[in-house]
């Protein structure tokens, strides 16, 4: 339907509609449910240089209107990825896919980027740099301009597709470091990664989570996403992935009309493994209750300019 | 798995804590004795993971504890209400590895799901045996259940209020067996695992984000590799389990 497509960094997809990275896997298990083709793209699973298990269990942790997870990364490594998960994914998944990486040193995210940029499967490298679950990197480098800037000029030197930076909504000031990702020369940003939480188990007095902090998301930080979304969008011109508790196309409007040009939808897909389905199924509908003829016209439609 | 709408037949409590909620609705999606469905109840975020008691024809039973404003949610819902449920979750037991004289062994809320399996096995014509494993008499349920299916039926309560006295671990000796099916508490599997005399299959629980392998919030590590809870599991072998004590 040419009235929900939208370009993102120089591909076409037609809807903005896009799974989340860690809430979708590698794809088989929502394959199996529906057509996963109807979706703009999906963002896979966190992919890291070596092989990680992630944390102990519990992992999960419920909140009114969302949850919290530590998975910790967890992922078989990006040579596995591109030998098992890769071709595998091709059977059921025939449009680009969105790559998401992590990292625990600048050579660790150039390493994994190069490594998956030359995936013919692959049409966006989403980098991460906000995962809030694991020691040592991750979010570190999400929170920290410069930081930011160094992760996104290594990846864009040793790849050629859009390069998204993943940022941490963890910072006091978002536009900053989307601005330093965009002079580094991101082709987009996505936002937002989990908001660091935690909750404690009344009955043994402990955190329910092993790891004790977790990233917490759902329809509960939908209006904290929006913000952020709203506020990097106003600092940068290249495009900006919104996300943070969409869970109806009613939400997918107003992101866009935040700035954001595509949307993630992460947790949702958990409670709902038809969610995205019924999201872009309801797109039109909704459109037509807010008489919005085309998805790309409404982009920013919020922001002060 | 499957996504259904299900309507409410009876939710009753049916010992201390413990209710029996039984179901209309599609059940194709349930294939083996063991697998779980995963509710969604009006208020609560999160799912709520239950273990399949019985399923036969469009009628499925289940067995849960209140533990938590979900299920204590869940337990006041009345008949004629709806529920959205995911069917069909998990790998069940593996019924051909049974043989001849397999036994049961369950642990106060794990009880439900050997029901399934029991009336699966004794209707293969296998002799089954049940130990059913509960703190006290108020916490025992479906012992007549058991019995009328036709199963070989031993309660015992730690405190020796009821049947035999002591832990699940106490009666097995008393008993030959071709194979063990259990699910319990994990402190119960540790003593088992050092108990038992055959292979077998236990039954996980974990805190999970999806119940269907896409979050990766039930993994744990196996001597076969990393497996999801939700997914691989909740049934896995005696053999390939790293005991964490």
């Amino acid at each position: 339907m040419e009235r929900l497509k939208v370009n993102l960094c120089g591909i076409g997809i037609d809807n903005p509609v896009i799974p989340a990275s860690g809430t979708f896997g590698f794809g088989y298990e929502f394959a199996q449910l529906y057509d996963i083709n109807i979706l703009g793209t999906f963002s896979f699973k966190g992919t890291t240089k070596d092989p990680r298990f992630g944390n102990h269990t519990p992992r999960i942790a419920e909140c009114t209107a969302g949850m919290i997870n530590a998975v910790g990364l967890q992922n078989p490594g990006v040579d596995s990825v591109i030998k098992d998960e890769l071709p595998k994914l091709k059977e059921v998944f025939h449009k680009p896919v969105m790559a998401n990486i992590s990292g625990f040193s600048v050579d660790d995210y150039a390493y994994t980027c190069e490594k998956l940029d030359k995936q013919e499967q692959v049409g966006w490298l989403e980098v991460n740099i906000s995962c809030p679950n694991v020691h040592g990197g991750g979010m570190s480098f999400g929170t920290d301009p410069a930081s930011a800037a160094e992760v996104t000029r290594a990846v864009k030197a040793v790849t050629s597709k859009p390069v998204i930076i993943k940022l941490s909504p963890n910072v006091t000031d978002i536009a900053a470091i989307a601005k330093a990702c965009e002079e580094a020369g991101a082709d987009g940003i996505s936002l937002i990664n989990t908001l660091l939480g935690m909750r404690i188990d009344l009955k043994t007095k402990r955190p329910v989570i092993a790891n004790k902090m977790g990233g917490f998301s759902g329809p509960a930080i939908f209006p904290v996403a929006l913000r952020m979304v709203y506020q990097a969008a106003n600092a940068v011109k290249i495009p900006v992935i919104g996300m943070g508790g969409i869970s109806s196309a009613e939400d997918v409007i107003e992101m866009m009309l935040a700035g954001a040009t595509a949307v993630q939808v992460g947790a949702a897909n958990l409670v709902d493994p038809f969610a995205c389905k019924k999201i872009i199924g309801d797109l039109p509908r909704v459109m037509d209750k807010y008489s919005i003829k085309n998805l790309k016209d409404i982009i920013g439609g919020a922001l002060n300019g | 798995m499957k996504q259904g709408i299900f309507t409410i037949i009876s939710n009753k409590r049916i010992a201390r804590n413990i209710y029996e909620i039984v179901l209309e609705g599609d059940t194709s999606a349930i294939t083996a004795p063991g697998q779980f469905v995963n509710i969604t109840v009006e208020g609560f975020f999160l799912r709520r993971p239950i273990s399949v008691c019985d399923c036969e024809g469009s009628k499925l039973t289940l067995i849960y504890k209140t533990v938590g404003g979900g299920t204590e949610k869940l337990s006041s819902l009345k008949a004629g209400e709806k529920l959205d449920i995911l069917t069909g979750l998990g790998n069940g037991y593996d019924l051909s590895k049974s043989g001849d004289s397999p036994i049961l062994i369950g642990g106060g809320v794990g009880v439900p799901p050997l029901f399934y399996l029991a009336k699966k096995l004794i209707s293969q014509g296998k002799s089954v045996t049940a130990i059913l494993g509960f703190n006290t008499e108020d916490e025992v349920f479906y012992e007549d259940e058991f019995k009328r299916a036709g199963a070989n039926t031993v309660i015992v309560t730690a405190d020796g209020s009821y049947g035999k006295k002591g832990f699940v671990t106490d009666a097995l000796p008393d008993y030959d067996y071709s194979f063990f099916y259990t699910c319990g508490p994990e402190p119960m599997f540790r003593a088992l695992s050092k108990a038992v005399k055959t292979p077998g299959q236990y039954s996980f629980e974990e805190r999970m984000g999806c119940g269907f392998g896409a979050c990766m919030g039930c993994s744990c590590k196996t001597l076969t590799g990393n497996k999801r809870i939700c997914k691989e599991g909740p049934v896995m072998e005696s053999g390939e389990i790293i005991w964490k004590d």
